[in-house]
This record gives C-alpha cells, sequence and structure tokens, in this order.
C-alpha cells in the first residue's frame, strides 16, 4: 500500500510542479500549437481526475481559471458580442460587462469539461502567413458516435503573446451567438440591464451544482 | 414526435399555418431580421420545451441511465446507418462524388460486416459520416435559407429547411419499414435515442444562454449555415468585420425576404431529427 501512496504522491507532485513550469510557456508559440499544448493539457488533466469528472466544481473552475483564462481575451470577446453597443459603454460599464460574460463562459464551459470521457482532438493543418495576427485554429472532436464535433478557435495576436478571442462549436460561433441576445437586451434594458442580467444568471449558477445528469 | 404514419397532414397544416402567418404578416413584430415569425416561433418554442421537460427529457434520461451503453451505441448506429444511405445521395445530388461515395462505402461496409449498421466500423476504419439532407442540398445550389422557423415538435428550421423535410422523410428508409407496430416503436427508439445523445449539449445549453430562444435560433442559424458551406463559412459572410459600425445584420447572409422562399408544399424541420 504505501509504496503505492507514495508513487500517487510523487506523480502528482511531479505533475503539478511541471504544470507550473509549462504555463508561462514562451510568448512567441505559433498559435495552432498554443491551442494544442492547452487543450492536450486541459484533456489530460479532466481524464486523469476523478473529482472533475464527478463534478466537483471548485477543481473544475481552477483548471479553467489557471490553464485557459490566461490565454483568453475576455475584453475582445465581449466587445465583439456587445457591437456597436461597446463603444457607447463607459469603461466602468465596459470592465463589469466583460468580468459578468467571462464569468458566465467560465461556468459554462467547466460544464461541458465535466463531460469529456474518451472524446479524441483532431487537429486540422492550418493556413496561415507567419506574418498573420488574427488566424483560426481548426479542430475536431472525434465523439463514440456520430459525426465529429467541430471545434474551432480564433486568436488574435497582442503583446501577451496569441489570445482566444472566440470558439466556433458545431458550426455556431460563440461571439455571434451571443451578439442577438446582448443586443435584445441592451435595447430592451440598457448595457447596465444586460450587466444585471449576467451577475444574475452567475449567481444562479454559482449556487447550482454541476453534473445535474447522472453519468 | 416521428412517429411516421400520421405527421404528413400534419405537416401540411403546419405549413399552411406558417404560410398564413407569413401572407398576414402580423407575425412581423420581431426586431430581428431573420425572425419576422418570432412572436409564433416563441409559441411553438414554449409548447415544444413543455413536452420536452414532461415527457422527452426525462424518457430520454432514464435512456440513458439505465440502457446499457453499448445498446445505445448500436441504436444509434443503426439510425445513423440508414440516414448514411440519404446523405449519399444529396452529396451525389451536390456534385460531391468523393463525399458521396464515402457514404455508399459506409452504408455498404456498415450494413453487412456492421451487421445491420450496429457497429459503425466504417467510422473505426477512417471513413468520416457525414449529415447532409434536402435543406443542404437546396441551401448548396443557391437557395436561400429564409427567415427562422420554430416547428412545433420538429425544432428549429428555417422556411427552406421546412420546405425541404418532406424530401427528407421520403428518403428515410426507415418510414417503408414494415409492419406498422415495429416502424412506429422504431421511430420512438429513435426520437429518445437523439434526445438522449443530446442530454449534455441541452444541459449546457441552459447554462449558457440568457434567453434559450435567442440562443437556440442563432446558434441553429450558423451551424444550418455551416453545414451548407460543409465547414468552410467565408469570413466575410459568416460575419461583420470587428469594429465595423454593427448593423443589426445576423447570421446568415441571404437575402431576408418577408415572405417565404417560394414552394412551400409540406412542413416539418431537421432540427431534432437529423442531428
Amino acid at each position: 500500500m504505501k509504496p503505492i501512496a507514495h508513487l500517487i504522491a510523487t506523480v502528482a507532485s511531479v505533475a503539478f510542479a511541471t504544470s507550473v513550469i509549462a504555463a508561462p510557456a514562451a510568448t512567441n508559440e505559433a498559435p495552432d500549437v498554443l491551442v494544442k499544448r492547452i487543450s492536450a493539457d486541459v484533456i489530460d488533466t479532466v481524464k486523469s481526475d476523478k473529482d472533475i469528472q464527478a463534478g466537483n466544481r471548485n477543481k473544475i473552475m481552477d483548471l479553467v481559471n489557471s490553464k485557459i483564462l490566461p490565454y483568453v481575451d475576455a475584453d475582445k470577446m465581449t466587445a465583439q458580442a456587445a457591437g456597436r453597443f461597446w463603444r457607447q459603454a463607459t469603461p466602468e460599464q465596459q470592465k463589469r460587462l466583460s468580468e459578468e460574460f467571462r464569468t458566465l463562459l467560465v461556468y459554462t464551459y467547466s460544464g461541458a469539461l465535466s463531460t469529456i470521457k474518451n472524446e479524441t482532438v483532431e487537429f486540422k493543418p492550418m493556413r496561415a502567413s507567419p506574418t498573420d495576427t488574427d488566424v483560426e485554429v481548426r479542430s475536431q472532436v472525434n465523439v463514440s458516435r456520430g459525426e465529429p464535433i467541430t471545434l474551432n478557435y480564433r486568436l488574435a495576436k497582442g503583446d501577451g503573446g496569441w489570445k482566444i478571442y472566440d470558439i466556433n462549436v458545431l458550426g455556431a460561433w460563440l461571439v455571434e451567438t451571443y451578439k442577438g441576445t446582448f443586443t435584445a437586451e441592451i435595447n430592451k434594458s440598457g448595457i447596465d440591464g444586460l450587466i444585471t442580467r449576467l451577475a444574475d444568471r452567475n449567481k444562479q449558477l454559482a449556487s447550482k451544482p454541476l453534473n445535474t445528469p447522472k453519468k | 414526435m416521428n412517429k411516421n404514419m400520421n405527421t404528413l397532414p400534419r405537416m401540411g397544416g403546419l405549413a399552411l399555418a406558417v404560410a398564413a402567418c407569413a401572407v398576414l404578416s402580423g407575425c412581423a413584430t420581431s426586431a430581428n431580421p431573420q425572425d419576422p415569425f418570432e412572436k409564433f416561433n416563441r409559441a411553438s418554442f414554449a409548447f415544444n420545451d413543455t413536452v420536452d421537460r414532461t415527457v422527452l427529457k426525462p424518457v430520454a434520461t432514464g435512456y440513458k441511465n439505465v440502457t446499457p451503453g453499448f445498446v445505445q451505441t448500436g441504436v444509434g448506429n443503426f439510425f445513423g446507418n440508414l440516414s448514411d444511405a440519404w446523405s449519399a445521395v444529396n452529396n451525389l445530388l451536390q456534385g460531391k462524388g468523393e463525399a458521396g461515395m464515402t457514404d455508399v462505402t459506409r452504408v455498404a461496409l456498415n450494413s453487412t460486416f456492421g451487421i445491420l449498421g450496429l457497429l459503425d466500423i466504417a467510422s473505426d476504419a477512417g471513413l468520416q459520416k457525414h449529415n447532409e439532407d434536402f435543406g443542404q442540398t437546396l441551401g448548396h445550389w443557391g437557395v436561400p435559407s429564409g427567415p427562422f422557423v420554430m416547428l412545433p415538435l420538429f425544432g428549429p428550421s428555417t422556411v427552406r429547411d421546412t420546405a425541404a423535410l418532406p424530401a427528407d422523410r421520403w428518403g428515410d428508409p426507415w418510414k417503408r419499414k414494415d409492419p406498422h407496430n415495429w416502424r412506429n416503436i422504431g421511430s420512438g427508439i429513435r426520437v429518445v435515442d437523439q434526445r438522449a445523445s443530446l442530454l449534455d449539449a441541452s444541459n449546457l445549453l441552459e447554462e449558457a444562454a440568457l434567453d434559450r430562444y435567442e440562443f437556440l435560433r442563432d446558434g441553429f442559424l450558423q451551424r444550418r449555415q455551416s453545414q451548407v458551406y460543409d465547414g468552410n463559412v467565408p469570413r466575410t459572410l459568416g460575419e461583420d468585420a470587428d469594429d465595423a459600425p454593427t448593423t443589426n445584420t445576423q447570421v446568415v447572409p441571404e437575402p431576408v425576404s418577408p415572405q417565404p422562399a417560394a414552394p412551400a408544399p409540406a412542413a416539418g424541420t431537421p432540427g431534432k431529427t437529423q442531428q
């Protein structure tokens, strides 16, 4: 028993140490390499962690916050989803809107992560030239049955290196999908109304357990 | 949902309803140019949602929890194999010879070595599944999608896809399955199995969406467009540029005709049935 427990502890601490070292990786990493690395890292973590598979929300949120969020440009995502209203918003409103939207996406993404089982991700060759500052990385998730799920990412190059600002799931871009809702809500009750709406939803999600359906 | 016996007359009535709605255009209250029938659509969505919450989702959840995994896979594969046949036809109708022949090979392999389609050995062999339907074929040849339509029981669709649905139903081999009892039971199982495969996705939708109807609509329209383009939607079509003054242009580039695209014989939708 004891040696095994020891081994597990060692492996875990080594894994932790390498992930800490690996996290602030070179900023000149190519965008497709970056997405591949994050994706592999996250999937491996989920597959090897029983707590996450069981829907331990805190652990999943930690994973998202530490491994994914540093590479996401939440401001750009929010700006695009809000469209022309973004420029009408005060800096304070922009900040709050971006924060609430990011939190909502973290919750949603966490929910998706906990459903990973034996899927594999397959990346397609990237069509971009080295001088591009805005690229699309394409992949598909091969599931045990049915058509593979499209999963594409848009990345833009900024001061901090490449960052993801949009995701395409099953053919629909996230930002575009939210745009309709954002527009409707802002037209109805203004930017503050939208912020409140997002904040309420986030509060609701925070108190709700993950994984409602039993596996 | 999918009982083949009496759907056609029902769908006919539905098409009439949609057409009437368009003619009267009393439904045109929506601000969204892609969704002039929003009022009708929302009512229909509420109806579908009730059916789903009270019947379909509980049954599908039970099915998912109780039925062994290999049975679920087998059921999904079996009906998937049937739909591959129609997918092959549509790929060929779109002039996509290679994809069409892949589908033909898939059906041939899975129907024989795959034990009547219970096993999807073709996917394991690297022959990718396509889900082409007649709505995509029309879209491929330039038929605009027209406005969004939420069909009662059948789920999200567009005017074009609704018009294409009778062809899709005609192309469904299970429709010709003979004793009626078997056909109806099978159709029921197919619906439950498809709903079960969407449980994770629909739970996510509930979390992600501020307004589930809008989220579903805007996601669905993009997805259909992407399917028509086989995943390669030209970027200028799909979206407005970063900082361009965003007029309220919605996802789909086709002209938004206030009246539904010309032929609207009978109704129904891919939506839940096809995916």
